[in-house]
């Protein structure tokens, strides 16, 4: 492509932090990096790639909030997680993991495990106990 | 064990692909200037292949390059560079040998995973263990980084920079750090970037298996024709920009991957005044902006936006139209890179 074609479309995909660089010919006919703040393509399969994540962070948020899993559940998707890779973190049997998602299990975690999901999730283990309403 | 602040004095510039852009950046630290589109090209970086039973997230890999860490690998074995490689068990001791080579005044390479990088966008951060970061020096608690993707230098606390050293899942990472122990500032570039466009040329145009090289696109081609049929509505649309983000993100992919593989030819047109490979490199770009349109039609059909001839098959008719472009250029590049 062009200098001049460099597509510049902005989604705050950024957020203003900075611009990526593309490839393209220049006036000259040789190649420089042209910046650009983004793509449509690109924002659209991102954003689609979020809403995704999104919904199932909310779907396990109502399913916290019914009772039908433990908090854990929501701060893993929310983390983008799935069992087998928290349990990666955790050291833990995958078993073991499943089990923490559900509410009696949860109830029964000792203070060491609360506060080494805490620090796996990046939160406090207050926060670990609770969703947001 | 407490070490001194250090900066090492790096030149950062930025680059369109990670890892090339830490090939280039520790290149020209250690007195050989390459360009990131001549890293790229020495390392034959370009590839495609499309391997519907390796899924990543839960979404079968479509790649535009060489595995991760390879266009290092063979970079640096044309150019008789040696490299000091690690990986750890102990956060700790990957951060103290970390701090050891800062000391001595290297600048040191190393994985880590996006969403551990609390200085990047948020939108682009998943769980992806592939990418390539330097770290120049230390202040205190913080790490001064030069990540190839921005625009300048930033810096990084150590609590994070573990987290993202030690990010488990696909590929486990343990605390992988890399930086060049010697290199031979009279390096024959000329010969490097012969090789590297031939080993291209050639892996692209003569592929035994039909989800490798430009085979690859007409077999992804032949998937796509089938997507809406297969998956349904929502699912072939959602495939479809797993499809555009494993060609686009962050400005490489599919189309990116072919400016910087354009670019590649022009430079080596230049440096073995051979103005007949600027031919190719405008041909290469042409085909990336093939690529690009591609994934604009494909964009606006997962969006629900598209007119209505944008359909699958339409998408699918496109996409062999530019397997066989490739097909085309590559056979032709690799006759020509024999003439070198």
């Amino acid at each position: 492509m062009k200098k001049d074609e460099v597509p510049q479309d902005d989604a705050n995909m950024l957020e203003g932090k900075f611009k990526v660089v593309k490839y393209a010919l220049n006036e000259k006919g040789e190649f420089e990096k042209v910046p650009s703040v983004g793509w449509e393509p690109e924002n659209v399969a991102l954003s689609q790639a979020w809403d995704v994540i999104n919904e199932k962070v909310e779907a396990a948020r109502q399913q916290v909030l019914k009772g039908g899993a433990s908090p854990l559940l929501f701060h893993m998707e929310k983390n983008m997680m799935d069992i087998a890779l928290l349990a990666k973190y955790m050291g833990l049997p995958t078993g073991k993991v499943k089990r923490h998602l559900e509410p009696d299990g949860f109830a029964q975690l000792d203070t060491i495990l609360l506060t080494q999901y805490a620090e796996v999730l990046l939160i406090t283990v207050e926060e670990l106990k609770r969703v947001p309403a | 064990m407490i070490r001194p602040d250090v900066t090492i004095p790096f030149d950062h510039q930025q680059s369109a692909h990670c890892e090339t852009g830490v090939i280039s950046n520790l290149m020209r630290f250690h007195g050989l200037p390459v360009s990131e589109p001549m890293a790229f090209g020495i390392g034959s970086g370009l590839f495609y292949s499309h391997m519907p039973f390796l899924k990543m997230n839960g979404i079968p890999v479509t790649s535009y390059r060489i595995l991760p860490g390879w266009i290092f690998g063979r970079f640096t074995k044309k150019l008789g560079i040696a490299i000091k490689r690690m990986k750890f068990r102990d956060p700790k001791a990957a951060m103290d040998e970390l701090d050891r080579v800062l000391a001595q005044g290297l600048p040191v390479g190393m994985l880590t995973s996006v969403f551990y990088l609390p200085y990047l966008p948020k939108a682009f951060r998943f769980h992806f263990n592939g990418h390539n970061i330097v770290v120049f020096g230390k202040e205190g608690d913080e790490y001064l980084v030069s990540d190839p993707v921005m625009d300048g230098t930033t810096r990084i606390h150590r609590t994070a920079l573990i987290r993202a050293r030690f990010a488990k899942g696909m590929p486990n990472i343990k605390g992988s750090m890399y930086y060049p122990t010697s290199v031979p500032t009279d390096a024959d570039i000329r010969k490097a970037a012969i090789r590297g466009l031939r080993r291209t040329a050639r892996d692209m145009s003569n592929t035994p298996l039909p989800m490798f090289g430009t085979k690859g696109i007409g077999y992804l081609a032949g998937k796509l024709r089938k997507y809406e049929q297969k998956l349904g509505e929502r699912d072939a649309r959602l495939a479809l920009g797993n499809l555009i983000r494993m060609q686009e993100e962050i400005g490489t992919g599919g189309a990116g991957f072919r400016f910087i593989f354009a670019a590649f030819l022009m430079e080596t047109a230049n440096l073995l005044d051979r103005p007949d490979l600027r031919a190719h490199a405008l041909t290469m770009n042409r085909i990336g902006d093939l690529w690009r349109d591609f994934a604009y039609e494909a964009g606006r059909l997962c969006k629900g936006s598209a007119e209505a001839h944008i359909t699958f098959p339409y998408l699918a008719d496109k996409l062999e139209a530019i397997g066989k472009e490739e097909t085309a250029f590559f056979k032709e590049l690799h006759a020509v890179s024999k003439t070198l």
